[in-house]
């Protein structure tokens, strides 16, 4: 049982550790802590997950109450299913992963120990997020996430430009994020706790599908699962959350922090049914954002941001899932993408570290000999990206598909949206690897990646590949789904599409048949592009929506006009206060003339008045 | 009974006369010594009504009250004199009008 208590306490121990040496400690030792602490959690990880699956015993631990305030006594206690050993295995296994690799490619940054600080600090607030058995809890972890991606995004603070990336991360997120806070209290008042087990047990009882209520908390709870995983309408931050450092994008931005919102709606499972219109509305929103992040990955230049739209066009797929009800394949994609999108990253961290901090594809290009390990994984991890056939990404997006397809009514809707996705994001992939590793070489690299870095890519690889093959322990998590007769034309069109996709992006960034120039010669075309260059313009509409105004009403505030009485009285005195000091001049025969004066009115005035 | 030589009024007007006489000294002369003078003339012309009031009542009262002013003066002077030389030392001049380094 004190396992699960270490896992958690791990990562905290290292983040204190670190804090309290205040950045003196030497690299290697910092490392050291940084990394290893997170690999023990794996170890322990590990060791409960074998447990797990030896017995699928549902393990709950409670450490102490938090607090008790009336009837309401939330306590630090946790709640181990299959669920959580999902979640705690990617955090854990992939975060280790991610530590190595961060310690070979931060190895020259002066705040390496500050950097391990931070790191540990997310995986600690990351593992409360997934293991707490009440809301509340759940809810330290959520904002504890959302501090350390703020950190990290800005942790090269010394240009202003990541700053303000930093604070857009944490202001669009906190936005979801006080919905969902609502969401709690509402859940709170209505059903008298926030323990998740019996609150689902309670809106089961108390509550009818489709009442207003559960539909109003879910919506709550999935502004907080909008904000936090970056979907419509509040995906804006995560592409300028790319100004953190590859490995900080590769573990939150791409593997756990982001996919926090599809855990929670997962964990939620059981509101969410409640409520079939906040259910259909998660199947849109992520149909939604998965086309519109696929078109814009399609004309981005930056390595990173491709990857940043693909992630939150990836969960859009997680989210179309768990919107058509089939929870477990959503879990499973989430698992998956964490897989080959940590690849992903990894990979372009190291293209990017071996190539001066170079980001811009188009001065990259035949690096596929100079650095073949790099390349290696990063094919690997762009086909199971683009779901081609025995990769993991195909069997968890090919679920996906399936479910969607098995949904009445607008199901198939879904489903070819979905397919179209599909389609998007098999060409973005290979578009980025045919640029980036065929062609001719514009920059050399300087160096190899080392052991630290390679040994995670190789790993990742496996997994990329191998991850589909995983039996995930969900079976007494979530209902069991309806089983549906499969349609074996779909089946073949599922898989068919990505491979469509690879052909074509071949012939127009490899093979040159079907030539990109000439398809933006036309205006309208370069407008197209233009237009998805800048994310369907979302940025600049909330500049004028939200950012314009809200400044023009600061800078109209600055004087505080509320406060102008108080100023004009303080104004008045001063002004009186300057007459004044005329009188004040520091002369003798003055004061005493004046006080002879003074007397002689005194005089006047007292013998005029005398009797 | 009056006890003195001269009428009171004329007294009076003497020391009517004194007072202002100090009083313009004080408003119109720019040296400090000058002023602390004219301080005294103003003070002596007080006593001197003190006295001649006294003197008409036949009550001590106004000499000893011309006791407590000799000793006021005295101890003016001497707090005066040292403020003086305080004065000369620090601007090095007994010109009041340069000394105004209270100008607020």
């Amino acid at each position: 049982m004190n396992t699960i208590a270490l896992i958690p306490l791990f990562p905290l121990l290292s983040a204190t550790l670190l804090i309290m040496s205040a950045g003196r400690m030497p690299r290697h030792i910092a490392a050291t802590i940084g990394a290893g602490s997170v690999g023990l959690s794996a170890i322990c990880v590990a060791l409960l997950a074998k447990d797990f699956l030896a017995d699928g015993q549902v393990l709950e631990l409670t450490l102490w109450t938090w607090m008790s305030v009336g009837d309401f006594a939330p306590r630090i206690a946790f709640y181990i299913d299959g669920l959580t050993i999902v979640m705690m295995s990617v955090i854990t296994g992939v975060g280790f992963l991610i530590h190595l690799y961060s310690i070979e490619f931060m190895w020259e940054d002066e705040s390496i120990c500050r950097y391990f600080t931070y790191m540990n600090l997310f995986v600690a607030a990351m593992l409360l997020l997934v293991m707490a058995d009440n809301l509340l809890l759940l809810y330290l972890g959520w904002e504890g996430v959302g501090v350390c991606s703020y950190l990290l995004v800005g942790f090269w603070y010394k240009d202003p430009a990541n700053g303000a990336a930093a604070r857009k991360a944490f202001i669009v997120t906190r936005i979801g994020d006080t919905a969902m806070a609502l969401g709690l209290f509402l859940l709170l008042t209505e059903l008298g706790t926030l323990d998740i087990q019996p609150m689902m047990i309670a809106a089961n009882s108390q509550w009818q599908t489709g009442d207003a209520l559960p539909v109003l908390a879910t919506a709550l709870l999935l502004g907080g699962a909008v904000g936090k995983s970056a979907q419509l309408p509040l995906h804006t931050w995560l592409p300028d959350a790319m100004a953190g450092p590859t490995p900080v994008s590769a573990l939150i931005h791409a593997a756990t922090m982001v996919t926090a919102g599809v855990y929670l709606i997962a964990r939620t499972y059981g509101l969410f049914l409640l409520a079939p219109p906040t259910m259909e509305a998660v199947a849109w929103i992520g149909l939604a954002t998965l086309l519109i992040a696929g078109f814009t990955a399609l004309a981005q230049n930056d390595i990173k941001r491709i990857l940043a739209y693909s992630t939150i066009s990836q969960i859009g797929y997680m989210f179309l899932a768990l919107g058509v009800g089939a929870f477990a394949s959503g879990v499973f994609h989430l698992m998956t993408h964490a897989f080959f999108k940590a690849l992903l990253f990894l990979a372009a961290g190291a293209v990017i570290h071996c190539l001066h901090h170079e980001h811009n594809i188009f001065r990259m290009g035949g690096l596929r000999t100079r650095l073949p390990i790099v390349f290696l994984s990063f094919f690997i991890g762009s086909a199971a990206l683009a779901a081609l056939p025995f990769t993991s990404g195909f069997y968890s997006k090919d679920a996906i598909l399936l479910s969607a397809w098995a949904l009445e009514d607008i199901g198939p809707w879904l489903w070819a949206g979905g397919l179209l996705g599909a389609l998007l994001t098999s060409i973005y992939s290979f578009r980025l690897v045919f640029i980036v590793f065929f062609g001719e070489a514009k920059t050399e690299p300087d160096r190899q990646p080392g052991w630290k870095m390679a040994g995670p890519l190789l790993l990742l690889c496996l997994l990329s590949l191998v991850g589909g093959w995983f039996a995930l322990p969900l079976a007494g998590v979530f209902p069991a789904a309806a089983e549906h007769t499969v349609n074996h034309a779909v089946e073949w069109i599922s898989i068919g599409t990505p491979l469509l996709g690879l052909l074509l992006a071949y012939l127009m960034f490899l093979g040159g048949q079907l030539s990109v120039d000439k398809m933006v010669a036309s205006s309208g075309a370069r407008a197209l592009r233009d237009f998805w260059f800048s994310g369907w313009r979302i940025d600049q509409l909330y500049d004028v929506l939200w950012v314009t105004p809200y400044k023009k009403i600061s800078y109209w505030m600055r004087n505080e006009p509320v406060d102008a009485i108080y100023n004009s009285i303080v104004a008045a005195n001063q002004w009186a206060h300057h007459r004044l000091l005329v009188l004040q001049n520091g002369e003798l025969r003055w004061y005493a003339t004046t006080m002879v004066v003074g007397l002689i009115l005194l005089l006047a005035v007292m013998l005029r008045n005398a009797p | 009974m009056d006890g003195l030589m001269v009428p009171m009024e004329h007294v009076l007007v003497i020391a009517g006369l004194l007072f202002i006489c100090g009083l313009f000294g004080l408003m119109l002369r720019r040296n400090i010594i000058f002023m602390l003078m004219s301080l005294e003339v103003m003070l002596n012309s007080a006593a001197l009504a003190f006295i001649a009031a006294g003197a008409h009542w036949g009550q001590a009262d106004g000499q000893i009250i011309f006791m407590l002013i000799l000793t006021v003066a005295a101890a003016e002077v001497a707090v005066g004199l040292g403020l003086v030389l305080q004065i000369q030392r620090r601007f090095k001049t007994l010109d009041m009008d340069q000394a105004h380094g209270l100008r607020g």
